[in-house]
């Protein structure tokens, strides 16, 4: 296969036209543009993007325990029209993913998908409970890439020290969802909306206590911590500081972090209920801030899909959760439109930067797998909901009209989604 | 006139020319209640519904009997007898209920916002009769018709509201609808009861009851619930009965002919101490009998079906 007269951006490696051979489901040659060929497929792609491969280290695809919301296989197919690749996906499933044989299941069920990449992440605590380690080298040895009781702190500090610890001797990256529950006895975000629509508001304290404990322990114990869909101003603050300071840790967001306030909860739209939920105008702004600094260094979606069960009742007991896979990239495009970022940092944050966090190649460089994401920078749309692959609709983002989106999605070699 | 909302949700959507139109038909409402005879054969034919998912006794009371002064037939449900029980969603007891052709379903539910749900769901009006935190338009509107009938004006009013201003709909309907109508609030409690963002509504705020009553024309004081203490945000009873509980000495800051008012149930010795709620300035017991008025005036406007359809 040959993708002709693509621009090739490799953050911080090529940044040009050329033409690309793959062969086999490996990225054979990177050539000069529009060389004569005796190629069996060729794929015009003039005026177009090809960028490394998406990677969204925070996705829930549902599967096992809840296949009316989100099955693997649908999953799957949301995520490759999104562009990704690539997707670690959460263990908040029932069973939870605790145990190899979870882990194994998911990697079988992802083996009959369209080929993305499905990489399971396995809960830091048996069940999700935060009482007792999971046996986190035999869950590696099943192909867990990285460890997260996401959904859940892990609440006490000591275990949280000791699973640190334990993971490190097996390479093994931890994920921390920061939440003081305590605190967050709340529906959205505190402040004036919560206050004029009557719902219990959850504090950016809540939050932000928690990243502190989280650097706190990263650097005694000088390991590596990742956290989970970071959407304070205070929380930013305190990872930039203890990055300068050189402790480990890194942070993510997600796109509602940086595109939306508490304002769109208005009339009680529980597509915009989320955990952490849409926080202020400062929050946002700091967000954003916080992405063009690299003090956050990844963009995930934290793709939560619901069923209408979930979300079309009472605003207090509507799930929380967006259905985030084939939105992500347009509304990060928007970032590069309005100046915040460059479509390299775009890109690093959605590619390159989480597979360092999990140890893995992004790239497009001979030899390594053809994982190739082309952008087309002039596809303009609305966001329509109903046509969503993922069996969530859950959007806060609906009507959205974007310029610039996937127009084609590779897997080791294998188009998986074509606009 | 008519009211031109299909749906009695909250006071923010209702213009101060709706506000002032209700309240009108509610002073020749309160002619009604004073006959021997007291029903009117106006909505006669109409099917009114009260579904209460939360405790209540004075409003749903309060509404019963002004649909059945209208001659309209009101049925009621309450959470523990209904479907809800079964699983079923609100979205489809609403169309259930729909289907038998009612004209009005009057809402009570501890979830902010459940009303909205229910008025985006069916095509009867909706009256909200409370919804968690967030609203409760009837008792605003019937606060706003004891005051005016005892100032004969709103405008300009000085109206001190005390308590737990964080958890109360009440709070909130109040200050949006005397806002409205030209009053000017000022809001009082401990800190831990004072809601984040609550100046955003244009009031001004103290944390001191002394401060608070300095010349106020009108004081409302609010229920304190006993739970509070459990959960932190006060250390006693006994301590908020000292700090912000209205007595009689401490009356003396308001203007002479002040109102007092509550929405109830009264908790005597505690928010308020009994010689005030007995005393020559309460209307405590002039909101309950405006609370019928006010609402005969609300089901007559939305189900009396002279809106416009369009």
């Amino acid at each position: 296969m040959l993708i002709k007269g693509v621009r090739v951006l490799d953050p911080g490696v090529m940044d040009q036209l050329a033409d690309l051979r793959i062969i086999n489901g490996i990225i054979d040659e990177i050539l000069a543009p529009d060389q004569d060929h005796n190629d069996e497929k060729v794929i015009d792609a003039r005026g177009k993007v090809a960028v490394p491969g998406l990677i969204d280290m925070h996705v829930h695809l549902r599967e096992p325990g809840h296949e009316y919301k989100e099955t693997i296989q649908s999953g799957c197919l949301a995520a490759a029209r999104g562009g990704f690749t690539t997707v670690c996906v959460m263990p908040n499933t029932r069973p939870v993913n605790d145990n190899r044989q979870v882990t194994e299941f998911i990697l079988q069920q992802a083996a009959r998908a369209n080929g993305v990449r499905v990489l399971p992440v396995a809960a830091i605590t048996k069940g999700l409970a935060g009482e007792q380690l999971c046996e986190y080298a035999d869950l590696k040895a099943g192909g867990a890439v990285a460890l997260s009781d996401d959904g859940r702190p892990v609440v006490n500090p000591q275990l949280m020290r000791r699973a640190m610890e334990y993971a490190a001797g097996f390479n093994l990256p931890l994920i921390s969802h920061c939440e003081e529950l305590s605190l967050a006895d709340g529906v959205m975000n505190e402040g004036y909306m919560a206050t004029s629509m009557g719902l219990s508001g959850i504090p950016n304290a809540a939050e932000s206590i928690m990243v502190m404990r989280e650097i706190a322990l990263a650097q005694l114990t000088d390991t590596p911590i990742h956290i989970a869909h970071v959407s304070t101003e205070q929380a930013i603050n305190a990872i930039r500081v203890a990055r300068q300071d050189g402790i480990k840790v890194t942070a993510e967001t997600a796109p509602h972090y940086f595109m939306l306030t508490d304002e769109a909860v208005h009339d009680y739209n529980t597509n915009a209920k989320m955990n952490p939920p849409l926080r202020s105008r400062a929050d946002r702004e700091a967000v954003r801030k916080g992405l063009a600094d690299g003090t956050i260094s990844v963009i995930a979606t934290d793709h939560a899909p619901h069923s209408v069960l979930e979300k079309e009742v009472e605003f207090d007991k509507a799930a929380n959760g967006v259905s985030g896979l084939e939105t992500s990239l347009c509304l990060g495009l928007t970032l590069v439109e309005e100046g915040i970022l460059t479509l390299e940092q775009l890109i690093t944050a959605m590619s390159l930067n989480p597979a360092k966090i999990l140890n893995l190649k992004s790239g497009i460089r001979k030899g390594l797998s053809a994982d190739i994401t082309i952008i087309d920078p002039n596809l303009c749309g609305v966001i329509n909901s109903s046509d969503f692959l993922s069996k969530g609709h859950n959007t806060p983002f609906e009507g959205f009209e974007y310029k610039g989106g996937v127009s084609m999605t590779i897997a080791a070699g294998k188009i998986i989604f074509e606009k | 006139m008519q009211l031109v909302n299909k749906d009695l949700l909250d006071m923010g959507s209702l213009s101060a020319t709706s506000i002032k139109l209700i309240l009108d038909t509610a002073m020749s409402m309160r002619e009604i209640n004073q006959r021997t005879a007291k029903k009117v054969p106006t909505l006669r034919g109409k099917t009114i519904a009260l579904f209460f998912y939360e405790p209540s006794t004075r409003t749903k009371l309060s509404f019963e009997i002004a649909a059945k002064r209208l001659s309209a037939d009101a049925v009621s449900l309450t959470a523990s007898t209904s479907s809800m029980q079964k699983g079923e969603t609100l979205i489809d007891t609403a169309r259930n209920i729909e289907a038998m052709s009612v004209d009005a379903v009057i809402i009570r539910h501890s979830a902010s916002g459940a009303p909205y749900l229910l008025a985006k769901s069916i095509k009867s009006s909706v009256i909200n009769a409370g919804d968690g935190m967030h609203a409760h338009p009837s008792q605003a509107l019937l606060d706003l018709l004891t005051v005016t009938t005892h100032k004969k004006k709103i405008e300009g009013l000085r109206i001190a509201i005390v308590g737990d201003i964080a958890h109360s709909r009440v709070a909130r309907s109040n200050i949006i609808g005397f806002k409205k109508m030209g009053a000017e609030i000022v809001i009082c409690g401990p800190r831990t009861m004072i809601p984040k963002g609550i100046e955003k509504f244009g009031c001004a705020l103290t944390y001191n009851l002394n401060h608070a009553l300095e010349d106020a024309d009108v004081v409302m004081m609010l229920r304190i619930q006993k739970e509070r203490t459990k959960i932190g945000l006060l250390p006693s009873e006994r301590e908020y009965a000292r700090e912000y509980g209205l007595t009689t000495t401490r009356l003396q800051r308001a203007k002479k002919n002040v109102l007092i008012m509550h929405p109830g149930p009264v908790n005597r010795g505690v928010e308020i101490s009994p010689d005030v709620v007995d005393g020559p300035f309460s209307v405590i017991l002039d909101q309950v009998a405006n609370g019928v008025a006010v609402r005969m005036a609300i089901l007559y406007l939305l189900a009396g079906g002279k809106r416009d359809v369009d």
